[in-house]
């Protein structure tokens, strides 16, 4: 079966020769929107870093960073995504596996993979390269898919899930699950099948329960009751909403934060700097920073449905939705109404690896609308 | 193009159907983004309030409150850790005007270290204004030269606090160990929670195996502070009840109690003291270690009050090395005293009888060789059977024996009585010895060379009379003397016997731990048994004159392990060679020998010969014990649970 080659764009996209080359590729919705979500961002981390210049300044760096990333993937053919997504899979793969066997342990956990200049998380590369592979598995077969395709398919999300969640990393693994779920979602799967998936994973859940390390289980049990441990996980969600409750509509203003003044609370620049924010300028501060994600997601969206081919087509709308899934997890976890699992604020929280892979997403989203053909009628 | 159609149809219809799901999943994500929104209406409208009060002059923090650590007692319930009231130093950073000059002052009283000064900086720095930072603990007369003082040092004061303390100092520190601050490799295997407000925890031997029992559960006590970080309100004080603020008590640590009897414990270590070495004593019915020493040893309590870093660096680099546990971790060749095991191996395996003779000429020859291995006596024992062989520490009868058994069997059988791997007593730092074998020494890396892994009849003549590559430690070898005694029964070697709750102080006794047996034929049994009274109470006895008088029966034996090698005619002369290079002395003994109650191992390292530098502690060990046998308590607390 050799769908692609009658797929109708190819022929008039191969005129075009190498990638990068033709006329410069720049989404101005996202990138303004970009802009404006990551200088939000470093704003609310000065805050939360205590006043620290140096660490807004090594996040301005990995925003640059991101935004280089931006606009190279937004140079790309579409085409070459396909091409390369195996290629890419099989590498970050074989990446994971390399941090399992000898990475670099921090704090604990073997997530860091050193290359001399840089020190990077090949889980957060996993992130695009697990949905990537699935559009391309999926892209010249004919959609909905069927049960056996389904089945490879898991496959190709779970072997780097398990991967991720043995370093261990539950969070990110959930998220790699959700990216290449994403993509089986709008490939158009039956109704049927959702279900009956959803009752499979209710039926592994004892499983996981039992492979997950104390802690996490601990997270688990802290959430359905906070109150049952103050002086640990619970103190993360109490202080958390305590900070939220406190900012009432417009907040205490910039710099003004009691909760993550004082250090009552945790990983401030991090996980939970949405509390950060919404401490300090309230409602009004964080239902903006939600719109502006609204418009990102809402942008990749609408890229998806004008996508010409079914690979950029599942790879846009997954990432569009990945992309909102980060959002709800993170805010959903600090103002109580998730577990605690770990997954930072996209765009904003500190940390480099999450920051310049995201942006690299957008440009992609960016690539897939800006190279588009005008079709033959 | 008819080949086309059905794909375009497809097309179309993948289109619709992805169209579709995206509008669904628009919807889906609107929702979600409403959940939200309204949480943090909930929060942030509706709760504002509460929170408001939480966080914006008044907020809540939880202050933890660490529980009282367990004491260790022994056997008979002497205390052997406790916990005592301190004076500690602390100060109060905001109410310091000069603080280089404060510190400056306080170290010229000899209250501060001058070399801590920069870290003393910090750690004050660190810390909110109001907060007390505790600096050290004080001794007595310490806290009373600055107690005359105080008024010179504003923003300086004394608190009470509590310390562990060890009344015996260093007699039981390789048993019992000592807590230390914690550090950070410490923090990675402890629950973080459970240590809030906790300074200590246990390093080595009992306080650290038994650390999840004596440390408790922590509480806590939620306290109103002001913005700054102040108390305004404590559930102590009658407004903080009122105002709802909780306390949650903390659960204190459980009580030890050891095997250890405290008067054996001290008279093994006033008997060792001087030299370097160790003694272990076990109870063979049972596996229970009644005294455990390594000498020298150090103070747990200087090390549990906080050394400074030159202290415990020189501590460190002693060259006797007191923090080592030698009864534990140190590896000695056992030399003459694994002459009743292979005894043993002998009649069991049929190899010798009872009245087998063997001639010794004062050494002995492998055939087609020429080496001649030495007896210790020059001039030979003359014709000897067994027990002669034991009695006297013959090593021509045992080189034959060795040959004649093979060194697989010789293995076996020092398997079977728990030589070789660690004995699984109940604290850490224990480490094996080594039982070599033809396939022991396949396996080790040291030898790389094809032709050196191979293993030469030589090392077996050796291994009769426990040189070469065997390696004991005194606990292996307490616990193999313990197997002999009772018929080849075996228990795990432990310190601890049971645990006490604080408050009520019900006793909870821990069964010992039985391990596979050694097969012994009493009459084999009998001839061994017989052979090691001999020992002591024979005119030709090795250790006839350490034991002498004694009225009960004891059955020993001798050891003398070689640190240096004498060259082939040479003579090894004590006067000549380098303290540290003389013999290790080594006893092994059980009484009384008809129905054994306590078996001993003594090391004394470089002293000479085991008759002469470990017998005499062996005898000072047995004497405190047979002084007070019958007057401890723990065996009617025994009686009394069952």
């Amino acid at each position: 079966m050799s769908l692609s080659s009658v797929e109708w764009g190819a022929k008039p996209r191969k005129a075009l020769g190498a990638p990068g080359l033709g006329k410069l590729v720049v989404d101005l919705p996202l990138l303004l929107t970009l802009i404006a979500v990551t200088a939000f961002g470093l704003v609310v981390l000065y805050s939360a870093a205590g006043e620290d210049l140096g660490r807004v300044a090594r996040q301005g760096v990995r925003a640059a960073l991101g935004f280089a990333a931006f606009f190279v993937m937004a140079q790309i053919q579409p085409r070459y995504f396909r091409i390369w997504s195996p290629w890419l899979y099989c590498v970050v793969l074989g990446l994971l596996l390399a941090v399992a066997v000898e990475g670099e342990i921090s704090q604990g956990a073997q997530r860091w993979l050193d290359i001399g200049i840089v020190r990077f998380q090949p889980s957060e590369l996993m992130k695009l390269a697990a949905p990537m592979m699935v559009a391309w598995f999926l892209h010249d077969r004919t959609l909905p898919p069927s049960l056996p395709q389904l089945v490879v398919v898991v496959l190709i999300v779970l072997v780097p899930a398990v991967l991720i969640a043995r370093q261990p990393d539950l969070g990110t693994a959930l998220l790699v699950v959700a990216a290449g779920g994403l993509v089986v979602l709008l490939s158009g799967i039956t109704v049927r099948l959702i279900l009956a998936s959803i009752g499979v994973a209710l039926a592994f859940a004892p499983v996981l329960w039992i492979a997950m390390h104390d802690y996490q289980r601990a997270r688990v049990l802290t959430f359905l009751n906070p109150e049952s441990d103050p002086l640990g996980a619970g103190y993360n969600i109490i202080q958390s909403k305590i900070a939220i409750g406190s900012g009432h509509l417009f907040g205490k203003g910039w710099l003004n934060g009691t909760q993550a003044h004082l250090e009552f609370l945790p990983e401030r620049s991090t996980d939970f700097i949405f509390a950060v924010m919404a401490e300090e300028f309230g409602l009004f501060g964080v239902v903006l920073l939600l719109i502006l994600y609204l418009v990102l997601v809402g942008r990749g969206l609408y890229i998806a449905i004008q996508a010409q081919d079914t690979y950029t087509r599942l790879l846009a709308g997954s990432l569009s939705l990945t992309f909102f899934v980060y959002v709800f997890v993170n805010a959903g976890m600090v103002s109580g109404i998730l577990p605690v699992v770990g997954v930072p604020l996209p765009l904003v929280s500190a940390g480099g690896t999450s920051m310049v892979t995201l942006m690299g997403c957008f440009g992609i989203l960016a690539a897939i609308h800006g190279h588009r053909k005008l079709l033959p009628a | 193009m008819p080949k086309r159609s059905p794909t375009l149809k497809d097309h179309w219809r993948e289109q619709r159907l992805f169209l579709s799901r995206v509008a669904a999943s628009a919807v889906v994500v609107l929702l979600l983004t409403a959940v939200l929104v309204g949480r943090l209406v909930q929060l942030q409208v509706f709760d504002y309030q509460r929170f408001s009060e939480l966080s914006q002059d008044n907020r809540l923090r939880i202050e933890p409150l660490p529980p009282t650590r367990g004491l260790i007692y022994d056997r008979n319930g002497v205390v052997i850790a406790e916990n005592l009231p301190t004076w500690q130093l602390v100060a109060i950073p905001e109410q310091i005007a000069d603080l280089d000059a404060v510190l400056r002052d306080l170290a010229a009283l000899g209250l501060v270290d001058e070399g801590e000064h920069q870290t003393l900086v910090d750690l004050i720095r660190s810390h909110r204004g109001f907060e007390r930072v505790k600096l050290r603990n004080l001794t007595e007369a310490e806290a009373a030269r600055f107690a005359v003082r105080r008024h010179r040092f504003p923003g300086i004061d004394i608190q009470e606090g509590l310390v562990r303390y060890y009344p015996f100092g260093p007699a039981s520190a390789h048993a019992v160990g000592y807590v230390g601050s914690i550090s950070q490799s410490d923090l990675e295997r402890i629950d973080r929670r459970n240590y809030a407000g906790t300074s200590h925890i246990g390093k080595t031997g009992i306080e650290r195996t038994y650390e999840d029992v004596l440390h408790g559960e922590v509480g806590y006590r939620q306290q109103v502070v002001n913005a700054r970080g102040r108390v305004l309100l404590d559930p102590a004080e009658e407004e903080g009840a009122v105002a709802g603020l909780e306390t949650k008590w903390p659960v204190p640590g459980r009580n030890v109690v050891l095997s250890l009897d405290m008067r054996l414990q001290l008279a093994t270590y006033e008997a060792l003291l001087g030299s370097r070495g160790a003694a272990v004593a076990i109870d063979p019915r049972n596996g229970d270690v009644l005294a455990l020493v390594s000498v020298p040893a150090f103070d747990p309590n200087r090390l549990a009050a906080g050394l400074s870093r030159s202290d415990f660096a020189a501590l460190q680099a002693d060259n006797d090395r007191p923090l080592f546990n030698r009864a534990l971790a140190g590896r000695y060749p056992p030399g003459s005293t694994i002459k009743p095991f292979l005894g043993f191996a002998a009649l069991h395996y049929e190899k010798r009888t009872e009245h087998d003779r063997t001639y010794c000429p004062g050494f002995f020859r492998l055939p087609g060789n020429t080496h001649r291995y030495r007896d210790w006596r020059p001039q030979g024992h003359g014709s000897l059977d067994l027990r002669d062989a034991i009695v006297q520490s013959c090593d021509v009868y045992f080189y034959q024996l060795a040959v004649d058994l093979g060194i697989e069997r010789m293995a076996g059988t020092l398997l079977s009585f728990g030589f070789g791997p660690p004995t699984g007593i109940d604290i850490n730092g224990e480490i094996g010895g080594v039982v070599p074998s033809p396939e022991w020494k396949r396996a080790q890396p040291q030898f790389k060379r094809p032709e050196d892994k191979v293993w030469f009849p030589g090392e077996t003549v050796i291994a009769g009379i426990g040189q070469g590559y065997m390696l004991v430690t005194p606990l292996q070898l307490a616990h193999a003397t313990a197997t002999l005694a009772a018929r080849g029964a075996r228990f795990r070697p432990r310190l601890m016997i049971g645990t006490e709750d604080t408050f009520e102080g019900r006793f909870t006794y821990v069964e010992p731990e039985p391990l596979p047996s050694v097969e012994m034929d009493d009459a084999d049994w009998e001839i061994v048994n017989d052979a090691m009274i001999g020992v002591t109470r024979d005119p030709r006895g090795t250790a006839r004159t350490p034991l002498a008088g004694t009225d009960y029966v004891v059955a020993g034996k001798t050891g003398t392990s070689q640190v240096f090698t004498v060259a082939q005619e040479a003579k090894y002369n004590e006067e000549e060679i380098d303290e540290r290079l003389r013999d290790h002395g080594l006893f092994i003994a059980y009484a009384p020998a008809e129905s054994p109650e306590i078996a001993v191992a003594v090391v004394v390292e470089n002293g000479g010969g085991g008759s002469r530098a470990a017998a005499p502690v062996a005898r000072k060990i047995l004497d405190a014990y047979f002084a007070a046998r019958g007057t401890g308590v723990v065996e009617d607390y025994v009686a009394l649970q069952r």
